[in-house]
């Protein structure tokens, strides 16, 4: 790629080598632990599913029973208990899955045989294993069926009813428009629940909840879209919350394409305590790797609640760190949609030119990652004329570097969830302003003195210097400083601190062995 | 009596933009259905100037229509929280030491599952929000932000712990009414625990209103477009106005 910020080579490797040791106490804590979540998804690998009268899902159940009896034995694991159960009873999985939602108790039953249940175990690993990569295929096929086909960045739009059949008729709608992914935004609770509801769900506010139930609604709708407009259209969801890694294998089993998934934002803009969101997020990005979904980083939160100009650095170190997590997590730069935005006060003079400088910075030094970038939110208001002109120029900054991702503005974003038209306008802006400017990439450099290539060396000695004091203080204690995001989170305080497990000397996690096989994780 | 009309170019011409989507597909016909709708609201005349279909079953519209309705300016009475001009930070800081004589405990939140911190963070976040800074910086004001998703029970447990003179409800989601819930339980908490008139209770959120808000039994709403001397104002006044009876 040719250069046109000339950001020094060596600059930019210290501040990865800088995010590389910020990371590693944290890797060796995530390699220590477990979580009940992270603990509910395997099982949720292993089949686990259904819930029961009073809406508990059967990995939750299955996990509760466990602890019940004591605690501690959890640091074994769950998933020995479930299969036990399985081959105990010689139940299929679906059938033990009915029997645990009907007041079946899997701790009732003495461990067995150990070999049987590895046995077991290991056809249940192939088993999802095979189903996620079948999955992978498919999408692979349907991109290389299609290819050229979608946008370049991609067109992200997001549909928020509540109703999952609503969802269904809005995205369809959308993706004819031109939306290349689609996003159903999650219900505002449930981020912070510590299971994952079952079953189609057609009630909820500001968005629909989560559920592998509703995953299949919407994936089966977008794959009919997909054929008509021959474009593959992607699916996005959210595996973040208490449920990280649980949404994740949801997500894999489903053939979801992207993920909402940051290794930090939960602890600081959700305060869920900081060693539960490390351990989960490092599963739920396994799990993504290894179903090639793209994960999409939330940088854009750091702007929102700060001012975007003079915090710009904290979105470039949030970049570095949520990569190195990646890459510890088995995820490659191709799947790392690390995140930014544009949310500067729209009054500031040469603003414009501050953006552009810092998209095309986040372009040069992760080149192979599909950036998502963020459209204005904040400044936007009830002057809806004013918010079409401000998605027009932010869709100027995303074409001009090269962006992969594009959410794309809503002129009403500050006055209601999106009409139907609301979109259209919004896809209408971006198309017509990236066809227009379709090769100015390719044929535009800046002056190598002037304001935006001195904005990029700016904002990249800030962030190394942000970095180097988070290494020299550590990241737990950074965090409970407050460094990040200008938030204190106390290493035993926000909420599923309790949910958190130390992996005994016994630790059984068959799907983890798996996925760090497959990931080239094991050394 | 000063009767308006929307104005377009003249005076009283009455001319008004319109834009919509109708569940059919573009065309004569649905060019046609969307002029008749918009008839049928009472305008005079209307121009349908711009139609495209949005999907197979649905169609975008763009017209402007003329009408003939009026009203009289003199006779409208705004949802306004306070008529007089706010005071400045300074001037907030100065007022409490002259009027209240201590520090005003000021306690915020976004209540319920309503998981927004933009409005409350812009009314209290030291940096606060357009060049207006946030309560957190004025040095005669104690404020706490408990950020979003708290509970009513939990924040008027921690007002009543740190002894607030003021609670602020932020509301951004009204989606199926959740706000109109929230604001209500919020305040029928307060009157169960008999804690109704310790506080100074303030509702804000892009589409809560000074009406709506006192109708759920609190002192005052703030909408759109309100920044933290705003607040502040309303907050140290009414505590003056309250210590003087």
């Amino acid at each position: 790629m040719r250069t046109k910020l000339h950001l020094p080579k060596d600059r930019v490797d210290y501040a990865r080598q800088l995010a590389r040791k910020i990371s590693a106490p944290v890797a060796d804590f995530m390699d220590r632990h477990s979580s009940v979540t992270v603990e509910r998804a395997t099982l949720r690998l292993a089949g686990a599913d259904g819930a029961n009268a009073d809406g508990i899902p059967v990995p939750n159940l299955v996990v509760d029973q466990i602890r019940a009896v004591d605690p501690v034995l959890l640091e074994d694991g769950a998933t020995i208990r479930y299969v036990n159960a399985l081959v105990k009873s010689g139940d299929s999985v679906e059938a033990l899955n009915v029997r645990i939602a009907d007041g079946f108790n899997v701790m009732s039953l003495p461990l067995g045989d150990r070999a049987a249940i590895e046995e077991k175990a290991a056809e249940l690993v192939l088993s999802s294993s095979s189903r996620i990569k079948d999955n992978r295929a498919h999408r692979d096929r349907k991109l290389e069926e299609f290819r050229d086909r979608n946008h370049k960045p991609l067109l992200y739009l997001i549909v928020a009813t509540g109703n999952i059949y609503e969802d269904v008729k809005q995205a369809k709608a959308a993706a004819e428009q031109g939306a290349d992914v689609i996003a159903v935004i999650r219900t505002t609770a449930q981020s912070l629940l510590d299971y994952v509801p079952f079953g189609p769900t057609t009630e909820g506010f500001g968005g629909t909840y989560a559920t592998q139930e509703n995953f299949r609604i919407m994936r089966a709708a977008l794959d009919e879209v997909c054929e008509k407009e021959k474009r593959y259209i992607l699916l996005t969801n959210y595996a973040s919350g208490l449920c990280m890694p649980e949404i994740a294998a949801m997500g894999a089993l489903e053939r979801l394409d992207m993920m909402l998934n940051d290794s930090m934002y939960g602890i600081l803009f959700r305060d869920i305590n900081m060693y539960r969101t490390f351990v989960d997020q490092k599963f739920s990005r396994m799990i993504n790797a290894h179903a090639g979904i793209i994960i999409n980083t939330g940088e854009d939160n750091y702007l929102t609640t700060s001012d975007a100009f003079e915090k710009a650095f904290t979105v470039l170190a949030s970049q570095f760190l949520n990569e190195e997590f990646g890459f510890r997590a088995g995820l490659p730069a191709k799947l790392q949609g690390l995140g930014h935005a544009f949310e500067m006060d729209p009054t500031i003079k040469n603003g414009f030119l501050y953006e552009l400088s810092q998209a095309q910075m986040a372009r040069e030094i992760f080149p192979e990652h599909p950036l998502k970038y963020m459209p204005p939110t904040k400044f936007m208001s009830g002057d809806v004329f004013k918010g079409l002109a401000m998605n027009t120029l932010f869709n100027f900054v995303s074409k001009a570097t090269n962006q992969g991702i594009h959410l794309l503005g809503m002129l009403t974003e500050a006055v209601h969830t999106p009409f139907m038209m609301d979109r259209y306008l919004a896809v209408e802006n971006a198309t017509y302003v990236m066809n227009s400017m379709e090769d100015f990439y390719d044929d535009v450099e800046f002056r190598k003195d002037g304001i935006i290539v001195r904005r990029a060396h700016d904002v990249l000695d800030q962030t190394i210097s942000f970095l180097e004091e988070v290494e020299a203080i550590g990241m737990f204690d950074s965090i409970e400083r407050g460094l990040f995001a200008e938030v204190k989170r106390p290493k035993d305080g926000g909420k599923g601190f309790e949910g958190l497990v130390n992996k005994g000397p016994d630790y059984y996690n068959p799907f983890e062995e798996n996925l760090k096989r497959e990931l080239g994780l094991v050394k | 009596m000063h009767v308006i009309r929307p104005y377009g170019d003249t005076m009283d011409d009455g001319k008004v933009q319109l834009s919509f989507t109708l569940p059919v597909s573009d065309g004569a016909r649905g060019r046609e259905a969307a002029r008749k709708l918009v008839l049928s609201w009472g305008f005079k005349d209307c121009e349908v100037v711009h139609s495209a279909p949005l999907s197979d079953e649905f169609s975008f519209y763009v017209a402007y229509g003329k009408t003939e309705s009026s009203v009289d300016y003199d006779a409208m009475v705004a949802d306004q929280a306070s008529a007089d001009a706010s005071m400045t930070m300074d001037e907030v800081n100065e007022y409490i030491r002259r009027e209240i004589g201590r520090k005003v405990v000021v306690v915020g939140a976004c209540t319920g599952f309503d998981a927004h911190t933009v409005g409350i963070d812009a009314i209290m976040n030291m940096k606060g929000y357009n060049h207006h800074y946030g309560l957190e910086r004025y040095s005669d004001l104690e404020a706490y932000n408990l950020g979003a998703q708290v509970p009513n029970e939990k924040l008027i447990e921690f007002s009543a712990k740190v002894n607030a003179d003021a609670i602020l409800v932020s509301q951004v989601v009204t989606q199926k009414e959740t706000h109109v819930h929230n604001m209500t339980e919020f305040i029928e908490l307060l009157e169960a625990k008999g804690l109704r008139d310790r506080f100074v209770c303030v509702a804000g959120g892009p589409r809560i209103g000074n009406k709506l808000a006192v109708e759920l039994g609190f002192d005052v709403g703030f909408g759109r477009g309100t920044y933290a001397d705003d607040v502040a104002t309303f907050i140290v006044k009414k505590l003056a106005e309250k210590k003087r009876l």
